[in-house]
């Protein structure tokens, strides 16, 4: 019936992989399955901002400044009259935006750098992660605030800086699956084949190193939001013509504090619901695919090797 | 252990060149940006500046290595970190002036952040999945998804609509009247010291949950001893070791949200001396303060290495 039926087997378990995730997750894990029902809106918010927003979020009515709720405005105006909801929705936009695209551009960074770094090895391996750790131990804010000063604000700007950023924090994390990888039988067991080096990296080093990746993902993407929004808050991420929930918590919000609240109100419950949701489900996400997490049996005598693991569950996730 | 610890001293050393490197250059990497901002307020104050003249003034004309050279020379032979570009007060005289506070602020907050998390944590996990122990949890997570400075905002905000109070921003000397000072100081440590309670709240509960599975706590059990001392003298020691770590990897998180706590209460800490020279483009300054919260970085996550094999005997370095 099938002409080949090992090709067959092997895309069947492929997409079984994300598909079986799925499963385990909507019926193992209620909190994750809210936090991922979160996600969905705030992508669907995002990607239908321009149907959704009544108004553009530039248009101003300075006969309507800071008005409260109406049925016009839902949410009321800002200090220029321009729709709070419109611009609450097109910040849930940019927030998006960046967060999908930085963490994206720093998985890139992160497989290229703690990939390459893990699977060469030697004096070039020690000599990256003396540079990982010396950026690393550079506070993250105070990083990303000095070089957005330097290469100003600006949306293409945070994503580059955010990406880069984390990126080279999580090339750690890579470099240790691609290290524990190397260690493994069947790796061994292709090299001794002959196996050239592309197929050996897409076929045996990329697939195994995708359950990290994915927490990797689900977790950043939560402190990247919260990064472009502290950033945006101190002056030093969006510009202020674009709508971020950073930028509009302290421009708008602490300016008319008095006058209007809930212009202040507002973008950090949105913040708060999105990372929250996001955080539910990167838990979520790391408990079904990392093994290590589920333990509570004692191991004694492996106490260094658990010393260890539990150095990199620490990175994978700081707030387990 | 010697061996490790020389070992790890000897790394210390082209990590921290590598990072003296990074912040020299994260800042220096357009200098003549520098001297346009600055010839553009001098020319606002004082009319046509030469250009020229003042890069040589301020020894920008060089080449970078030749200036970077200087910049850690000075450091290691002389003890200084140059002068502002702007106002020509010497760096680390400035730093110095504004350490106590921001040390006092982290301080204040890891303490705070220690005596809200360790016993909730503690007792969410000895009464797992009770009404209790949802409450702690939902506490954790709602704080770790609040930003400090939208809580900041809020607590600025609301009570000054609904009783007409808000928190005092003027700080007031330690040596002048230290209730006072610790008065106008306990908000924005509460509010940074929250934000970590949080994540440290986890981890005690997951650890605490770990180690109460342990075989010796069901040997204690039966040996029949009390469940205070159990807790006590069996379970909350070992619980408590990786917190320790989790300490010494939040010193970065403590050091970002210094900045935006001291911008938001108007604190004059290093924080806001940064923020300060970020806008004004003064490079030493910046440079000056970033190194410094880097090697402090560095140097708690040293000493949560070198102290980890006394707190838990069962780690060895060889």
């Amino acid at each position: 019936m099938d002409d080949h039926p090992a090709e067959t087997a092997v895309a069947e378990k492929r997409s079984s992989l994300f598909v079986e995730l799925l499963k385990r997750l909507l019926r193992e894990k209620p909190l994750g399955t809210f936090g991922g029902i979160i996600i969905l809106t705030f992508m669907l918010v995002s990607l239908l901002a321009p149907t959704l927003a009544p108004f553009p979020y530039t248009e101003i009515h300075l006969i309507d400044r800071l008005q409260g709720s109406s049925s016009t405005y839902l949410l009321g105006t800002d200090q220029l009259g321009r729709d709070f909801m419109s611009r609450l929705i097109y910040g849930a936009r940019h927030s998006a935006l960046v967060s999908f695209s930085a963490t994206t551009l720093s998985l890139l960074v992160s497989l290229l750098l703690g990939g390459v770094a893990g699977f060469v090895g030697g004096k070039f391996d020690l000599g990256v992660q003396r540079f990982v750790d010396a950026w690393m131990s550079f506070p993250g804010l105070l990083l990303l605030l000095t070089v957005m000063s330097i290469v100003g604000q600006g949306v293409l700007q945070i994503i580059v800086v955010l990406g880069i950023s984390y990126g080279i924090g999580n090339s750690r994390i890579v470099r240790s699956a691609v290290i524990g990888i190397k260690g493994n039988d069947y790796f061994l067991a292709a090299k001794a084949l002959g196996t050239p080096l592309n197929q050996i990296l897409f076929r045996h080093v990329l697939p195994n190193i995708m359950p990290p990746l994915i927490i990797i993902f689900s977790i950043n993407i939560g402190s990247v939001i919260m990064s472009e929004a502290a950033l945006s808050f101190l002056g030093f991420g969006l510009p202020p013509e674009v709508p971020s929930w950073g930028g509009m918590l302290s421009r708008e919000g602490r300016q008319y504090m008095e006058m209007a609240p809930r212009l202040a109100l507002w973008p950090g419950l949105c913040l708060v619901s999105v990372v929250y949701g996001v955080n539910m489900f990167g838990d979520a996400m790391r408990d079904l695919l990392d093994p290590r997490m589920r333990g509570g049996e004692g191991s004694y005598g492996t106490a260094v090797v658990k010393r260890k693991r539990g150095f990199l569950s620490r990175l994978l996730n700081p707030f387990a | 252990m010697k061996a490790y610890v020389i070992r790890r001293l000897l790394l210390l050393i082209p990590t921290w060149v590598l990072l003296t490197i990074l912040v020299f250059l994260s800042v220096r990497f357009i200098p003549g940006d520098v001297i346009d901002a600055m010839v553009g307020r001098m020319q606002y104050m004082a009319g046509d500046i030469d250009r020229e003249a003042l890069e040589k003034m301020l020894g920008l004309d060089q080449p970078v290595h030749v200036q970077y050279g200087r910049w850690v020379g000075g450091m290691l032979f002389e003890g200084t970190m140059g002068d502002s570009l702007l106002g020509g007060w010497s760096v680390e005289e400035k730093i110095f002036g504004r350490l106590a506070l921001t040390i006092e602020l982290g301080l204040l907050a890891i303490f705070i952040a220690l005596i809200i998390a360790v016993p909730v944590g503690i007792f969410s996990a000895l009464r797992q999945d009770t009404a209790m122990d949802y409450a702690g949890r939902s506490f954790a997570i709602l704080g770790l998804a609040t930003p400090d400075f939208w809580l900041a905002t809020m607590i600025m905000i609301y009570p000054a609509i609904w009783w007409a109070w808000s928190p005092p921003m003027e700080l007031i000397p330690f040596t002048e009247d230290p209730v006072g000072h610790l008065s106008t100081f306990v908000l924005p440590c509460l509010i940074l010291g929250t934000h970590f309670s949080a994540s440290i709240m986890r981890l005690t509960r997951t650890m605490m949950l770990e180690v109460l599975r342990q075989d010796y706590i069901r040997t204690a059990w039966s040996k029949g001893l009390r469940e205070r001392v159990i807790i006590v003298r069996h379970a909350i020691k070992n619980a408590l070791i990786p917190v320790v770590t989790l300490i010494g990897l939040h010193f970065p998180l403590l050091v970002g949200g210094s900045v935006i706590i001291e911008n938001i209460f108007a604190l004059p800490g290093l924080g806001r001396l940064l923020l300060d020279a970020l806008s004004d483009r003064d490079y030493p300054v910046v440079s000056g303060v970033n190194l410094l919260f880097a090697t402090v970085v560095m140097g708690g996550n040293l000493l949560v290495d070198l102290i980890y094999p006394y707190l838990d005997p069962r780690v060895r370095y060889e």
